[in-house]
Order: structure tokens, then C-alpha cells, then sequence
């Protein structure tokens, strides 16, 4: 017996290693929600202060006006505040990460977009635009995204994030089966 | 314990955020393919993500909330918005390939089309202030149930329910680990 075989013995049965990354990834997200709930009372969430960021923007566009008089900014007032800064912390992090891990690339079509839709920039640009209006839509309807509602809610054990779980997922799920059904 | 508030909470905001881009990204979650492949039910890391993130902070801010080191910030569940809210959100997560959080992470690691989503995301939420009266009178109202938590709907104690999580993500990520090593 050589080596070789031996360690060509204990590759066969050796079971296929589990990936931890996932779980490492969102296990690091839940012991940020224990420093984010204990140290700035302010649980993880995106799209209120996305939706004042809006309120800014608008202000700038149409004016001052505008803003003021509408009844969900009267609500969620643009200010440069917790929730805003942790939006520029999100991008920062992942860019700061993805330059460490030397996967920074630009990219326009994602793999599997173009398998199904092919090379049209437009047309990939175009779903990108106006899933993000329903994202944001939904979000603010529903009471929050993925992170503020499904994790944050969720964690809580709140009705409103596992509700938000519970459609979310097979709505999704359905759209994907439609959307990437491949024509007949 | 007092929460940080004024200046300080600013800095620790982008520091905490900036943590939240890192794990997103580490996760691959900011990756189209990724987040695709659990709606397609091909790839399962979302859900490897989601539901550790939901047990590992489900139990510890249980333990915080227990021995006063912060409260429970649960919010509003108006039913009919939360359901109608969610299915738009899934359409829409499915064409943009991300969620919010994810989208505005993805920026940072170079996808154009995350960028462009998250001024769409910023047009959704114009139109959502422009027509939030009429939600207010009409769709908010349906099913309110307050702040209500599974405990409250269940009568069962939290940690009963936090135990019950637990046993259920543990076969679920079993049944997952499994599939894959036969795939």
C-alpha cells in the first residue's frame, strides 16, 4: 500500500464537506442584532431610511413643498440620521469586502439573466428598474424588506415578519417558475 | 442599559452597516445568481443566511430582552397590507434579483444593475408616499392586529416558541445538507 492509495481510500469516504460560509454569514448577522438591539436600540433595516432618502430627493426636484405637505414624509422626515448612515455603511462594507476578497468586478448581466434573456443591457436594466419599485413598494407596505421585517421582525418572533416570510417566499418562488419557464 | 443616541449612534451606524455589507457579501447573498437560485430552488444559501440569522438573534435578543439589556421593537402587523405588501415584494425581488439590503450591498461589489434597481427602488418609494392616503384608508386598516408576536396569536411563552424554531431549523438545514451531499 502507498500513500496515494491510502489517501484515495479516505477521499471516497470522506462525505462531501459542508460549506459554512452561509451559516457563518448569517449567524455574524444575528450577533450584530444583539449589539444593534443592546447598544443603539435600532434593529437592521433598510427601506425607512430608503424611503426618507426619497423624501430628499423629491425635495430637491419639486421642492420643499411637496415634501412638507405629504402624509407619509410628515411621517418619515428626511435627516441625515442613524437609519440613512446605515445605508452608506452597507455599501461601504460590502465594497471594502469585495476588494479584499479580490471579487469586485462590474457587471451589467448576471449569469444566469443572460441564460435565459440574453445579451440586451436594456432589457436587463429595464427588470433591474422595475423590480426595485416593487420591492420598495411592497416593503413599504408590508412594514419592511427581508432585513427590517423577515430578519429583524422575525428574530422577535412578530407576526408581521413572518407573515412577510410566509408570502414572500412562495410569491417569489412562483415568479421564478413563470419567469424563467423557457418558451415552448 | 441607556441606548447611544446623537453623534456617537452616526459613527456606529456606518460602522454596524458597514458590518451588515461585509456579512452580506461573505454570504454570497449579494450575488444575482445566489439569490436567484433559492427562488428557483436551486441554491439554498438565502435560507442557510436567513434562518441562522433568525435563531443565533432570535435567541439572544430573547436572552438581552430577559436580563434588561434592550426591548423588543416589534412592529405593527395591519395583515392585508403585510400579505398584499409581501407578494409585491416577491415579484419584484425575483425581476431586480435582490432585496434592499442586498441591492444597495451588491452596488459595492460592482453590480450596474443593482444600481439602476436602487433608483428604482427610490422611485418605489415615491410613489408609495404619493399614494400612501390612499393605503392609509383602505388596505392599512384590514386586519389590524397592533404589535402583535406569535406568542401573542399562540398563548404559548416565547422560549417555547424560540425551542420549537430551533428543532424546526435544525431539520430543515439537515434535509438541505443532505439533498446536497446526494446531488
Amino acid at each position: 500500500m502507498t500513500d496515494i492509495d491510502i489517501e484515495g481510500a479516505a477521499l471516497l469516504a470522506v462525505p462531501r464537506r459542508i460549506d459554512w460560509k452561509p451559516y457563518l454569514a448569517g449567524a455574524g448577522i444575528g450577533v450584530l442584532s444583539w449589539v444593534v438591539f443592546a447598544v443603539v436600540a435600532n434593529p437592521i433595516g433598510i427601506t425607512t431610511a430608503m424611503s426618507q432618502a426619497a423624501g430628499g430627493a423629491t425635495a430637491v426636484v419639486a421642492g420643499n413643498d411637496v415634501v412638507a405637505g405629504n402624509a407619509y414624509w410628515k411621517i418619515h422626515p428626511f435627516k441625515l440620521d442613524y437609519g440613512m448612515l446605515f445605508l452608506v455603511g452597507t455599501f461601504l462594507g460590502a465594497l471594502a469586502s469585495a476588494l479584499a476578497a479580490g471579487t469586485f468586478r462590474v457587471e451589467t448581466i448576471p449569469g444566469g439573466w443572460r441564460e435565459r434573456f440574453g445579451d440586451s443591457v436594456p432589457k436587463r436594466m429595464a427588470a433591474a428598474f422595475a423590480g426595485g419599485v416593487l420591492v420598495m413598494y411592497g416593503a413599504r407596505m408590508a412594514g419592511g424588506c427581508t432585513s427590517g421585517n423577515g430578519i429583524s421582525q422575525g428574530l422577535q418572533l412578530a407576526v408581521v415578519g413572518w407573515t412577510f416570510l410566509a408570502v414572500m417566499f412562495p410569491v417569489g418562488i412562483a415568479t421564478a417558475l413563470l419567469l424563467f419557464r423557457r418558451p415552448a | 442599559m441607556n441606548p447611544v443616541t446623537g453623534t456617537p449612534a452616526l459613527f456606529l451606524a456606518i460602522l454596524f452597516g458597514a458590518a451588515f455589507g461585509a456579512l452580506l457579501h461573505r454570504g454570497r447573498v449579494t450575488d444575482y445568481d445566489t439569490i436567484l437560485g433559492q427562488f428557483r430552488l436551486r441554491d439554498y444559501t438565502v435560507v442557510k443566511v436567513m434562518l441562522t440569522a433568525i435563531v443565533v438573534g432570535g435567541i439572544g435578543v430573547f436572552a438581552l430582552v430577559q436580563l434588561g439589556f434592550a426591548k423588543y421593537h416589534v412592529r405593527d402587523a395591519n395583515m392585508l397590507a403585510t400579505i398584499l405588501g409581501a407578494a409585491i415584494f416577491g415579484v419584484g425581488m425575483v425581476l431586480y434579483g435582490y432585496c434592499p439590503g442586498t441591492g444597495l450591498a451588491a452596488i459595492g461589489t460592482g453590480s450596474v444593475h443593482a444600481l439602476v434597481g436602487a433608483v428604482g427602488m427610490i422611485a418605489g418609494a415615491i410613489l408609495y408616499a404619493f399614494t400612501f392616503e390612499v393605503v392609509r384608508d383602505t388596505i392599512l386598516p384590514v386586519g389590524r392586529l397592533g404589535k402583535a408576536t406569535l406568542s401573542d396569536v399562540s398563548g404559548l411563552p416565547t422560549i417555547a416558541l424560540l425551542f420549537g424554531l430551533v428543532v424546526v431549523a435544525v431539520g430543515v438545514v439537515y434535509e438541505i445538507e443532505t439533498r446536497e451531499r446526494r446531488a
